[in-house]
């Protein structure tokens, strides 16, 4: 498998306009992104700069109005509404702010519930569940219910539940907002990890030191990416810009 | 910083030649401020002057490790009971380059910060990196890579701080009141003005 370079997400000259007329917002205004296997990046900007829906066009919950989205090379805006729903189940994995646990359910059957709507059977998404628990760390954790967890615990298990399966764009919404700074770097190692192992990454963030986790940031301003940032090529420069 | 105190401490620790004592200061520090060999001999020829330390016999052919004097351990104390003084604000070139930026007209403020700021942010970029690969128990460079990254992060927030108090003071001087900044962005983009428009 070429993991390395091909772009799992793709976005052409993407912009997303809401209303019409007199009333329009430009939410995002004529976006390019390319995200290969294994990288890592961030989206940076004030609030209301377009980053959730750049988010939203990425996981196929929104459509553009006009540019294009590409996941894995399929172009989602060719797709009827329930093709785009499978690849939405099967290829991507969104993980929110607030967490978005159903609270009724225990950590593995929070995990194995979009399997399951995509018609696995009960047991093998339980175990798929269960190996997806083991690598965010929170196997424990399995038969608990969201209310008995720590913040922290809630987004590893929603992590698990973006990552299962055969998923390989994970889309990450300010993962670590609601959370503290020990937490939030624990959160950071393991979407740093996830992406070290092959996933392509995308994750909204308002802080530059989890930001600073990434391969590359980009920065958004009135729904415009004005520019991006990444670690310099020679590391030497962390002596020089301190001696 | 003090190269002269540095010294003293490590050999509060263990009397030690020039090329160990470079070695130990760097190894603690992570490197972040790699020390040459001839600061630490000029430093050492001070120190010798002042009567703080003194260089001990060795064996044959062996170089001759240095050692603290009696007042050599009284001054390492004194330093290690004494809390480092606060700078007074420096003259930080961006700080002036940006106070600058907004009272010389015709300067585009808003470009200026978001260059400062991704250049910042690679930094941060690097020192995270390299913050990844410590140990977990190398607990001296770790906590010296963890200042950098508080002083980095500050200074993003406060050129997030900037950019916020321009766009503010932009929004009261077009709002036809006072306030005469130049913020002097290139006009508002497309997307700024379809939004502008659905706020009325
Ligand atoms: N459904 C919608 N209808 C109208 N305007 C919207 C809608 N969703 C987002 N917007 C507007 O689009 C802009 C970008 O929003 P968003 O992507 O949520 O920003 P961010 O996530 O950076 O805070 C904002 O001005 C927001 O008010
Ligand atoms: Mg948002």
């Amino acid at each position: 498998m070429n993991a390395a370079n091909s772009p799992v997400l793709e976005i052409r000259n993407a912009s997303r306009v809401h209303g019409q007329g007199e009333r329009a917002v430009q939410a995002l205004a004529d976006a390019n992104l390319r995200i290969n296997a294994g990288e890592f990046v961030a989206i940076m900007g004030p609030s209301g700069s377009g980053k959730s829906t750049l988010l939203h066009l990425a996981g196929g919950l929104d459509i553009p109005t006009c540019g294009q989205v590409l996941v894995e090379g399929t172009d989602l805006a060719s797709l009827s509404i329930a093709r785009r729903a499978v690849i939405r189940r099967q290829s991507v994995g969104y993980v929110f702010q607030d967490f978005n646990l159903l609270p009724a359910l225990t950590a593995a059957e929070n995990v194995a519930f979009p399997l399951e709507l995509d018609g696995w059977q009960r047991k093998k998404a339980r175990q798929a569940a269960l190996a997806s628990l083991e690598e965010t760390g929170v196997a424990m954790l399995a038969d608990r219910r969201p209310e008995d967890m720590s913040g922290g615990q809630a987004q590893r298990v929603a992590i698990a539940r973006a990552l299962v399966g055969p998923r390989r764009l994970l889309l990450a919404d300010e993962p670590t907002g609601a959370l503290d700074s020990a937490t939030g770097t624990a959160i950071l190692r393991l979407l740093r990890e996830k992406a070290d192992n092959g996933a392509a990454v995308l994750m909204v963030t308002h802080e530059a030191r989890y930001a600073a986790w990434t391969d590359r940031t980009l920065f958004l301003r009135d729904g415009r990416i004005i520019d991006q940032s990444g670690p310099s090529d020679a590391s030497e420069l962390l002596a020089q810009g301190t001696a | 910083m003090s190269v002269k105190h540095a010294l003293l401490a490590l050999l509060s620790w263990k009397p030690s030649t020039m090329y160990q004592l470079r070695k130990a200061f760097d190894a603690s520090t992570g490197e972040t401020w790699p020390l040459n060999i001839g600061q630490v001999s000029t430093t050492l020829q001070r120190l010798e002057r002042d009567g703080l330390v003194e260089q001990e016999l060795a064996e044959a052919g062996e170089p001759e490790p240095w050692k603290l004097t009696a007042g050599g351990r009284a001054e390492v104390d004194a330093w290690w009971q004494s809390p480092v003084p606060r700078e007074t604000p420096g003259r930080d070139e961006l700080v002036i380059k940006l106070a600058l930026a907004v009272t010389v007209p015709g300067v585009d403020v808003a470009a200026l910060v978001q260059r400062q700021r991704s250049a910042t942010l690679q930094v941060l970029h690097d020192i995270t990196k390299a913050r990844r690969g410590v140990e977990q128990a190398d607990i001296a460079v770790r906590l010296v890579l963890d200042n950098h990254i508080f002083t980095t992060e500050a200074e993003l927030r406060w050129l997030d701080d900037v950019e916020e108090t321009l766009v503010r003071a932009q929004a009261t001087a077009t709002a036809g009141t006072t306030a005469p900044v130049q913020a002097d962005r290139q006009g508002p983009t497309p997307a700024k003005t379809a939004k502008a428009r659905s706020r009325r």
